[in-house]
């Protein structure tokens, strides 16, 4: 029998969408554990032990100084050595929403010393609607087989991705998702493009596509009973994306 | 104190919206070209320039487009005004104390830290603009400092010394020597309640210690006793004589006692614990409960809101359950009010809203708990008095909330340290409001600090799963005196103040024990080491403060007094809960009597009057509001506050499948409140909101024979006869209502006082106003209708009369003026109705429902057709009473038409009314509307109109 890879999924203070990463990684066959950052620091557990690293939304510290900035700190600072060893250890690593901006704020995504920041959505307000996006990389590991367009919500005051050089990170092909309109195309226009993120960004990798963050939050759309939309149009699941990352750690 | 290091960073961004600064500087007719926002950083530390450079690089500026610069090295136009605002020393301060965790994480060390703003301003403002500028619009003094120019770091000092506990006398003192002491020390007693304190000290023989007074005003205050509901009052008989009416307790005579009538096997607790518990599914309860805040959130209505939300998220916390949803219901005054209409100590409608807005949503989205349902309502009867109602959703194993301290148990605290901040919550919130009260209640009010609170409801949970404590409650408005006493209540307990953390020094011992500071729980437990262990391991705080005895006392300390600390309080628990005289009262006989209703106008226009009813501040959409609170986060939504094809339109109740469930049912929430109705006749006003409530949950797809309520009043000053008269006649509504529908009372939060007495001593107070919260299940999710109709060639379906009552409707308050004719009766067949509609929901015949409420069936069919996208065809006479009519018990079905003879079985009464169309157009009779017209009235109408409201 085969065991099923293990995802952690740390709890920072404020930390709040936890709870719904991990039971999309469960509807995707994984176990999960939901771990408070100080177990972590006292060694009572160890990212060694997993296959997958996931960070999930919330608040962590309240925000302060910056959404992501203080766990991104934590990240960078407290276990800089094990993420190094799990990025070279070729484990998957996924951040969502407040995880998202935390990878950004640890200098993990998009990576490469690449100067980049997620900051307060053009609107000035706090955001919470459904989103669609185009998943537009075909070489990470998360990506590389959506083909449909995913459904989801956002929730999040500070999600704006601005490079230094915007350019050179699509150049690098590193951008993993975009805000599509109602008809298709990618977007800077609120509200379909909820934050005001230049071409539509909304997710981005890093180059061995080991590392993915979005905005969004998939892990909200894992069964049709979530859909707004239920009754009157189908598609969009999330559940796909969850399955490729343990895809590639299980077997 | 050490060096302190001012920092500028920025710019930073600022909202150029209609709630942006400069928006409503403009609004003050301030002549403001243009701000710029920075952040300015205080540091109380010896650092070099290096080392604030590092400081700065790694925790202040963005990596991209943010620069910093020492405050006084700034760069500022030489022909702009600098203003700076910061919050003052001891308030709190997340962003303060994370910089400081944060630095010593980079090895820097800082003593303390406050953030604050720099505003740089262009544009030609005098002296006193810009002390408007800086007070009306750029900071609360409430909670914040200004200074033109450079504001002075200010930090709490650490030197301060507490002041001793004091004797008060009240021996041989009058009653004007015991109002005396009542007003000075703001306690906010009743005469009679004064005199049984003396008569019980002096029965004792010693003088009570000032915590001992301020623990008695606030364990009897109005917000906690609730004096007015437990009352003896005395109706006087109306004008056709008769013997007074005396009634022994409104809480106890009516809302009780509906629900003991009631005897609902589906209840498991109402109104004994800190919220109602009532069955979800096998293995699982629901905790309900929804609470005020209104008062401080017309003093500060950011931190009013926020604490509002997080007070009643505790309330949940205090009964064992994992709080899965939050409500909020809001009333405020016009937004286009005339500045210079307002009285003094008051602040701006739109300041008001905006804030309360923000305060709603940071609270529940940093908790992650979704914000599912709620209310806006205008109108000018709450520009001085706004309320804030919060509610809160929780989830728990049937049977896991333990109840019973034991002596020699030990007293624990989860949460935050405490702090001046809160001081004296209850009793202010329990007195009415004037010019002064912003001054001297700036301590009642508070800011939250809703990630310490997410921090609590990780470690609860952890600890009821492990069955580690024998009670539970919440710091509310009193804090641990409130708490403490009530779960000392039958056995007694000894605390030593020492052992309970503090923000700063200088505290006085009664404050320690009054101090209301947000985000703390309190546990009974026979062993708390591995209490204490959770709470390491979640970064929660935690102290063992004291013990529950069995010995009947409440005995308090500050240090062990036989080795230099001091007695603080030593009551008996007897005299404590059980010694308040009950509160005599008189009530004046109501008169209600409704003028004919006068004949429609020449200049009734049907299809104008149904846009201006769109654009109402109370109907039009809220969803740019709702979409700034998360209603997705746990993944449970799944009726949501928006919906439709476009996800623009209202759903009238909203669902929930609470996280961890069988995931087959769901929780449906509706909300009632309509005070249009409550100024005419308050028991009709009952009868309407809780079927509005009932209305909304039963579209949501609940079942109406399983159904729990939320009361929630807001009045004036119940010490006037005929404001109690009203309050007698709501709860009189509540009963009869209740039990007609078989829906019981499970919990519910009166506040009172709510009046701002005008500098010139005229009472200004709020609209008679009450809330009803109806919490049903839904056991069939495959039928919920959807929001907004579905597809053309569907039939449209009536349930209910076509015509409804015009006396205080929206149509009269669209045009200005009260038209006489009488308000929505109570009507017992709608019952049978609700009850059908449900059962025909449930066999699948709904494709889509939408209930009859404010603005009548005119308003529901262009709310509906908007939501779907799709146009009605409705064949009514266009009559003001058939388009505008508000009433009881009435729906719109869509049903596809070979459901027709299975919904006539269901529904036998129901009337077919007309088709879905295609076109984009809703057609009542001759009148004619676009989809694009309702839409543009409906998204685009004012926020408010100064004519909003009939008085």
């Amino acid at each position: 029998m085969t065991t099923k890879p293990k995802v952690l999924i740390p709890v920072a203070l404020g930390t709040n969408r936890d709870g719904d990463l991990a039971d999309a990684f469960q509807a995707a066959g994984a176990d999960t554990e939901q771990v408070p950052l100080t177990a972590l620091r006292t060694g009572e557990r160890s990212l060694a032990d997993y296959q997958i690293l996931a960070v999930p939304g919330g608040f962590s510290y309240g925000d302060a100084l910056g959404a992501g900035r203080l766990l991104g700190l934590d990240l960078a600072g407290w276990f800089g050595e094990q993420l190094q060893a799990a990025v070279a250890a070729e484990k998957p690593i996924f951040g969502v929403c407040n995880g998202f901006q935390a990878l950004v704020r640890a200098g993990l995504l998009p990576g490469e010393d690449r100067k980049a920041v997620l900051t307060e959505n053009l609107s000035g307000r706090f955001e919470c609607r459904w989103v669609t996006l185009d998943p537009v990389n075909d070489t990470s590991v998360w990506t590389k087989d959506l083909r449909e367009p995913l459904r989801c919500p956002v929730a999040h005051g500070e999600g704006r991705f601005v490079a230094e050089d915007l350019g050179e990170v699509e150049q690098a092909a590193l951008v993993a998702f975009r805000y599509l309109d109602e008809v298709g195309q990618p977007t800077e226009a609120y509200p379909a493009n909820p934050n005001g993120s230049a071409a539509g960004v909304a997710g981005v990798t890093d180059s061995s596509g080991l590392v993915l963050g979005l905005m969004p939050h998939p892990e909200d759309h894992i069964v049709a009973r979530q859909d707004p939309l239920r009754g009157r149009a189908s598609g969009g699941n999330c559940l796909p994306l969850f399955q490729a990352g343990v895809a590639a750690v299980a077997g | 104190m050490g060096n302190t290091h001012a920092i500028v960073i920025g710019p930073g961004h600022v909202d150029g919206g209609p709630q942006g600064p400069l928006a409503q500087a403009q609004r003050f007719d301030l002549p403001v070209h243009d701000i710029a926002e920075f952040r300015l950083v205080h540091l109380q530390a010896d650092l070099e320039a290096t080392q604030l450079a590092t400081l700065a690089n790694a925790l202040l500026i963005d990596p991209v487009g943010e620069q910093w610069s020492l405050a006084a090295d700034a760069d500022t136009p030489e022909d702009s005004i600098v203003i700076e605002t910061g919050l003052r020393p001891g308030v709190t301060d997340r962003e303060g104390a994370e910089l400081v965790r944060s630095a010593a994480e980079i090895g820097l060390t800082i003593k303390a830290a406050t953030i604050g703003r720099r505003w740089v301003i262009r544009g030609e403002l005098s002296e006193a603009e810009i002390k408007t500028l800086a007070e009306r619009v750029l900071h609360n003094d409430v909670i914040e400092r200004w200074a033109l120019g450079s504001l002075p770091a200010a930090f709490t000092d650490p030197t301060a010394t507490a002041p001793a506990t004091q004797s008060v006398t009240l021996d041989g003192l009058d009653a004007d020597g015991l109002a005396e002491v009542n007003r000075s020390r703001r306690l906010g007693l009743d005469p009679e309640e004064l005199v049984a304190i003396q008569a019980h000290f002096a029965e004792v023989g010693r003088a009570p210690t000032d915590a001992e007074l301020e623990m008695l005003a606030q364990t009897w205050s109005e917000h906690c006793a609730h004096k007015t509901f437990r009352a003896k009052i005395t109706v006087e008989p109306g004008a056709e004589g008769g013997e007074p009416e005396v009634i022994d307790g409104l809480m106890k005579s009516f809302l009780r006692s509906a629900t003991d009538q009631i005897d609902a096997p589906w209840v498991h607790s109402a109104f004994v614990d800190n919220a109602g518990i009532v069955a979800f599914e096998d293995g699982w309860d629901v905790a309900i409960k929804a609470e005020t805040h209104n008062h401080p959130s017309a003093l500060e209505p950011f931190g009013g809101a926020n604490t509002g939300v997080g007070g009643v998220v505790r309330d949940i916390l205090g009964v064992s359950a994992k709080p899965i949803a939050v409500t909020d219901i809001l009333c405020f005054g016009p937004q286009d009010l005339d500045p210079s209409e307002l009285p003094d100590g008051v602040l701006h409608p739109q300041r008001i809203r905006d804030g309360v807005i923000a305060g709603v949503g940071d609270y529940g989205n940093k908790i992650g708990v979704p914000n599912i349902a709620g209310a806006i309502v205008h109108d000018p009867a709450y520009t001085t008095t706004p309320l804030v109602f919060a509610g809160c959703f929780g989830l728990l194993p049937e049977g896991s909330n333990p109840t019973r301290a034991q002596a020699g148990d030990s007293i624990v605290v989860f949460g935050g340290a405490v702090g001046r901040d809160g001081v004296g919550g209850a009793t202010f919130s329990s007195q009415t409001m004037g010019v002064e009260t912003a001054e001297i209640a700036g301590s009642s009010v508070q800011i939250g600090d809703p990630i310490v609170e997410k921090g609590l409801i990780d470690v609860i949970l952890a600890a009821r799963d492990a069955q580690l404590y024998s009670a539970i409650t919440d710091c509310g408005a009193g804090g641990l005196s409130s708490a403490v006493g009530e779960m000392a209540e039958e056995l007694g307990a000894e605390v030593d103040l020492q052992l309970v953390p503090r923000k700063y020094p200088g505290l006085a011992p009664w404050e320690v024990w009054l101090s209301e500071a947000q985000e703390r729980m309190v546990v009974a437990t026979p062993d708390p080491e591995p209490l204490l262990a959770l709470a390491e391991r979640w970064s929660v705080g935690a102290s063992v403060i004291g013990r529950f005895t069995g010995e009947g006392r409440i005995v308090v300390n500050d240090g062990d007094p036989t080795s230099g600390g001091s007695n603080v309080i030593d009551l008996s628990c007897e005299f404590l809960h059980g010694g308040a005289p009950q509160r005599q009262m008189t009530a004046a006989a109501l008169s209600l009597s409704r003028p004919e209703r006068s004949a429609v106008p020449d200049s009734f226009d049907a299809a104008a009057h149904l846009l201006a009813l769109l654009a109402h501040p109370s109907i039009r959409s809220n969803e740019d509001v709702v979409r700034t609170y998360d209603h997705e986060v746990l993944g449970g939504t799944v009726v949501r506050p928006y919906g439709g094809a476009a996800g623009d339109g209202a759903a009238d109740g909203t669902a929930v499948i609470p996280p961890g469930t069988s995931g087959t049912r769901a929780m449906a929430l509706g909300i009632g409140l309509n005070a249009l109705i409550g100024r005419h006749d308050p028991e009709a006003m009952a009868w309407h909101v809780i079927d509005e409530a009932v209305r909304n949950v039963v579209v949501a797809g609940a079942d109406p024979a399983e159904l729990s309520l939320l009361d929630n009043f807001a009045w004036g000053n119940p010490t006037d006869p005929d404001t109690l008269a009203e309050i007698v006649a709501a709860c009189r509504g509540c009963h009869d209502a209740a039990i007609h529908f078989n829906a019981p009372f499970v919990s519910g939060k009166d506040s009172l006082y709510n009046v701002f007495v005008r500098p010139d001593g005229t009472p200004d107070p709020v609209a008679p106003t009450l809330v009803i919260t109806a919490m049903g299940i839904v056991k069939n999710l495959a039928t919920v209708p959807l929001t907004g109709v579905v597809a053309a060639a569907n039939d449209v379906w009536l349930v209910g009369p076509l015509g409804g009552a015009l006396g205080g409707s929206h149509l009269d308050a669209i045009l200005g003026e009260d038209h006489g004719g009488a308000v929505p009766a109570k009507d017992l067949t709608a019952l049978e109705r609700h009850h059908q509609t449900a059962a025909a929901i449930g066999a699948g015949l709904v494709k889509s429902a939408h209930d009859l409420s404010d603005g009548g069936l005119a308003v529901a069919a262009a709310e509906w057709a908007f939501a779907g996208r799709l146009g009605l065809a409705l064949d009514v006479p266009e009559t003001p009473e058939v388009l505008f009519g508000e009433g009881p018990g009435r729906y719109l079905l869509e049903v596809d038409p070979d459901d027709e003879a299975a919904l006539l079985v269901a529904i036998p009464g129901a009337v077919k009314l007309g088709v879905v169309l295609p076109d984009p157009i809703v057609v009542m009779g001759d009148i004619e509307v676009s989809l694009d017209e309702i839409g543009e009235a409906w998204t685009n109408g004012p926020t408010s109109e100064s004519e909003g409201g009939v008085a």
